[in-house]
């Protein structure tokens, strides 16, 4: 319908872009979920669809199947007929809808990051789906499905026009060459889920409560029940992490990171340099003696928050060293609270917080039982706030926040109220420095000029 | 109360909020604690007896307490427009101090109530890509609030930055 140009070749003065459509497999899939709700339904109601069903002749029965594939297999066919995207020089354009039509516009320069996720029955077909990771971008603004070459393919395309290469060399590039950084071995994995503290504590819970609520009730069924949410957690914290962290792996290319994981459901994560608004590091009790730590990141738009499942410290501290450049983990000195002030104010768990400011990064620690260390890039913050309540006052110590775009707050508690306040303007002062030399969003174009040359640097960006 | 210049050389230069805001508590303050005198007092002094209306000047201690309470509160609300940021400090016993980069404000907002609107009042809020970073001026004189915004917003597109 559209005058599409020359195949591949849309030239810069972006006129209407080619338009695709989704997999052909996307109706089935799509018709598949609502017939598998009806005949649910149908099932739950019991004898009385029982009946319904029984009073019905053969032919009737088979009728109504018929009419049930044909109605809700339209249904898909149409919602796939009328789904389209397109890539344009800015943007990501996905038109779908049947009676309300609906155009979500991506652009490409405002990109956080690319998933490509292959569900277990999307990977017997040969399937995949990608989702552009933007703030403010819904569920339904994924491409699902794509053939898994297509989903590649398009994944890289998108990357390098992100990046700032021109359309018809994104075309060329193709997928950007990796280096493998770290994997994580299945056995490394069991171990370290065995040694989850908290996995533990709630078996206690766990065996006591039935066996309590057996003895009770005397009724085997009423046991079960009780036992349900518990064993629903142990799950998630076991193999649901297990099952979504097998055999993880991080790499770098020049798109940025690339983290593929998952044994039934594999995913695939492409977090483009610079993106990357906060890192933590978690060191559980029974994890620090064998040292090994969790590494969480946060992506603004993004919800992947794991980096490294579990590695040992220097593992970690290196893929570290890579996802925010120039940060050595060891370098940091941290200073704790002061004695005299804090003791009274937090008991006990004021030992857990200390500071660490570098040249390059904020990084606040908490907890005694789970060490937590987060760490921001001075360049990704957005605002920085000092709060003191009364009584903080009267032991002269006061609270420094560091806000960044992606919903998280970094709080150093507990500072020496002098340090707090000077720590406050002197974060404000290297913010501003390290965001004027910060990477351009398009980050294969040119870098801009040194720090020195002043403000509006990345106008042209 | 002259705005606009800043003492890069030394401290940063704060500005209070207009008195305006403070005559709108205070107010609103007289008028809902005279209301529950009253009510106190002629409720408690029919139902059990004249001399039980003295509790309604419990409410004026609370009137009192309340007019210095504001008072202190209003004082400590002040901004600094800097070179490069805006800082915002308020609070007596809970102090807080806000940094915002100019370059990081994504919308500044001017909002005026109808209670604001009759005291000839307006409040500007700024946005960051940070939820938690609310930094609000409230009370401000209109025209104040409205070059503040033209003021923020040129401020921001010149060092406009990425997340």
């Amino acid at each position: 319908m559209s005058p599409a140009p020359v195949d591949g070749a849309v030239g810069p003065a972006a006129g209407p872009a080619e338009e695709r459509r989704l997999h052909p497999f996307t109706p089935l899939r799509r018709a598949w979920v609502p017939i598998a709700a009806t005949v649910g339904v149908l099932a739950q109601q019991g004898d009385q669809a029982g009946r319904w069903v029984a009073d019905l002749s053969a032919l009737l029965r088979v009728a109504a199947l018929a009419g049930l594939v044909m109605v809700f297999g339209a249904y898909g066919f149409l919602s796939w007929w009328f789904t389209h995207y397109a890539i344009t020089d800015t943007e990501l354009r996905i038109r779908s809808g049947l009676l309300f039509r609906r155009t979500a516009h991506i652009r490409l320069d405002r990109l956080q990051a690319v998933d490509v996720t292959r569900p277990l029955l999307a990977r017997l077909t040969g399937v995949a789906s990608l989702r552009l990771d933007v703030i403010g971008t819904e569920e339904k603004d994924q491409l699902s499905f794509l053939s898994e070459k297509e989903a590649v393919a398009l994944r890289a395309e998108l990357l390098a026009r992100a990046a700032g290469f021109a359309p018809e060399e994104a075309v060329r590039l193709g997928e950007a060459p990796e280096r493998e950084l770290l994997r994580v071995s299945p056995r490394e994995l069991v171990v370290s889920l065995l040694l989850n503290l908290g996995i533990w504590a709630l078996l206690v819970p766990g065996l006591t409560v039935p066996a309590v609520v057996w003895w009770l009730s005397s009724s085997p069924w009423a046991a079960l029940v009780s036992v349900l949410p518990m064993l629903g957690a142990v799950w998630a914290g076991t193999a649901g992490r297990f099952l979504t962290e097998y055999d993880w792996r991080v790499a770098e290319s020049p798109d940025g990171l690339r983290l593929d994981h998952g044994l039934l459901d594999r995913a695939h994560e492409t977090v483009p340099p610079g993106r990357v608004q906060n890192v933590r590091i978690v060191e559980p009790l029974l994890w620090r003696r064998r040292g090994l730590v969790r590494v969480e990141l946060k992506v603004a738009g993004s919800n992947n928050t794991v980096l490294v499942p579990v590695a040992t410290r220097d593992a970690a501290s290196a893929v570290v060293a890579r996802v925010l450049p120039g940060v050595d983990l060891a370098a940091l000195s941290f200073s704790g609270s002061p004695r005299t002030g804090s003791r009274w104010v937090v008991p006990v768990w004021w030992k857990g917080y200390a500071l660490a400011v570098s040249p390059e990064v904020f990084a606040a620690r908490h907890g005694r039982l789970c060490r937590r260390t987060e760490i921001v890039p001075h360049a990704k913050v957005q605002s920085v706030r000092f709060t003191q309540g009364p009584w903080a006052r009267a032991r002269g110590v006061a609270d420094v926040h560091v806000d960044t775009g992606a919903n998280c707050t970094v709080t150093a508690r507990l500072r020496p109220e002098p340090e707090a306040a000077t720590l406050l303007h002197a974060q404000a002062a290297r913010s501003r420095t390290s965001r004027a030399s910060a990477r351009p969003d398009r980050w294969m174009t040119a870098r801009p000029p040194a720090p020195e040359t002043g403000a509006g640097a990345e106008s042209g960006a | 109360m002259e705005t606009g210049t800043m003492g890069e050389t030394g401290g940063p230069a704060w500005v209070g909020l207009p008195g305006g805001l403070l005559t709108l508590r205070r107010t609103l303050l007289v008028i809902w604690t005279v209301l529950l005198a009253v009510v106190t007092a002629v409720g408690t002094g029919l139902t059990l007896g004249p001399a039980w209306a003295v509790l309604g000047v419990f409410w004026l201690l609370v009137l009192a307490w309340g007019w210095v309470l504001l008072g202190r509160n209003w004082r400590s609300w002040r901004y600094a427009e800097r070179a490069d940021d805006l800082l915002i400090s308020r609070g007596v016993l809970w102090r807080e101090e806000t940094v915002v980069p100019y370059g990081r404000m994504q919308l500044v907002e001017v909002t005026s109530g109808p209670l604001e609107r009759r005291f000839g009042l307006a409040s500007v809020q700024l946005h960051t890509a940070a939820a938690a970073s609310d930094a609000k001026i409230p009370g401000l004189v209109p025209a104040e609030a409205e070059r503040l915004r033209d003021r923020l917003t040129a401020l921001g597109e010149a060092r406009s930055a990425g997340l």
